[in-house]
């Protein structure tokens, strides 16, 4: 985790040094930022960034495919004449342990289709989500866990 | 080539206030505090992200539309971790979900 935020932060710093604010630059700085830190790789162990970048880089794309699908189920529901939910909440058992983690998968779990994390229980196993359709809850869990859970896991394990 | 940044433009706008009309159409219309959070959190992020993504097209300036997209992530950061915090602090109040509620499988424990 520590190298991405590091490689951010040479990106911002390269930014602020050439004192043009702009995506290109930014993109550049980052390719800077992460050759500066390939090259000191040993001290670093931070072997595979590449394959890395590119799982976080799918996850990325999951994500933004999730909030136009979650953003569309929600103006579908709304505009139904006859709007039938049954909200509820349910426990989602947690995989991840890591706080970051678990903060990176709630903010996800609530910009996704039909959830929103409401709480997280004081052991750390559990997850409280919300869901505006609880009819079948064991399926969500399992779409949550198949997909961001283990996106998460891939990309920063 | 300016009438197509133009058509974008008008359609990103079109969809944006849409998405945004659709929020506060759920708010109004959903049954308890923790559904309405979801119009608002999911819809209100997509429109607002469309109207600046609009915004930053429509300028033709680079640096106008880096501003806008970090606006936009920004949005995104923001935006769950608000409504999980008014979902998390109804709950602690004690507001109680709506009454076709399917499934409540919060612990009484964190409920205080």
């Amino acid at each position: 985790m520590i190298i991405y935020v590091l490689s951010l932060m040479l990106a911002i710093i390269w930014v602020a040094i050439t004192g043009s604010a702009t995506i290109h630059n930014l993109v550049f700085g980052f390719a800077l930022a992460a050759a500066a830190l390939w090259i000191v790789r040993d001290e670093m162990s931070a072997t595979g960034y590449l394959l890395r970048l590119g799982r976080i880089l799918s996850l990325v794309l999951l994500f933004f495919k999730e909030l136009a699908l979650s953003a569309w189920k929600v103006a579908v529901l709304v505009t139904r004449r006859n709007m039938d939910v049954k909200p509820g909440i349910f426990a989602f058992p947690l995989t991840v342990d890591r706080d970051f983690e678990i903060t990176l998968l709630a903010n996800l779990i609530t910009l996704t289709p039909g959830t929103m994390s409401v709480d997280v229980s004081k052991d750390r196993k559990f997850l409280y989500v919300h869901a505006i359709d609880c009819s079948n809850v064991e399926a969500t869990k399992r779409e949550i866990a198949d997909g961001f859970e283990r996106k998460i896991i891939e990309a920063f394990r | 080539m300016e009438l197509v940044v133009a058509l974008l433009t008008s359609v990103l706008i079109l969809a944006g206030s849409a998405f945004a009309l659709v929020a506060a159409i759920g708010l109004n219309r959903l049954p308890d505090i923790y559904s309405r959070m979801h119009a608002a959190s999911k819809a209100g992020t997509v429109g607002s992200g469309l109207l600046l993504l609009a915004v930053g097209l429509h300028s033709g300036d680079i640096a106008v539309l880096a501003r806008a997209l970090a606006g936009f992530f920004f949005f995104v950061l923001t935006a769950p971790v608000s409504a999980h915090l008014l979902a998390m602090a109804s709950l602690r109040a004690g507001y109680s979900m709506a009454n076709q509620s399917a499934c409540n499988e919060m612990s009484p424990v964190n409920n205080e």
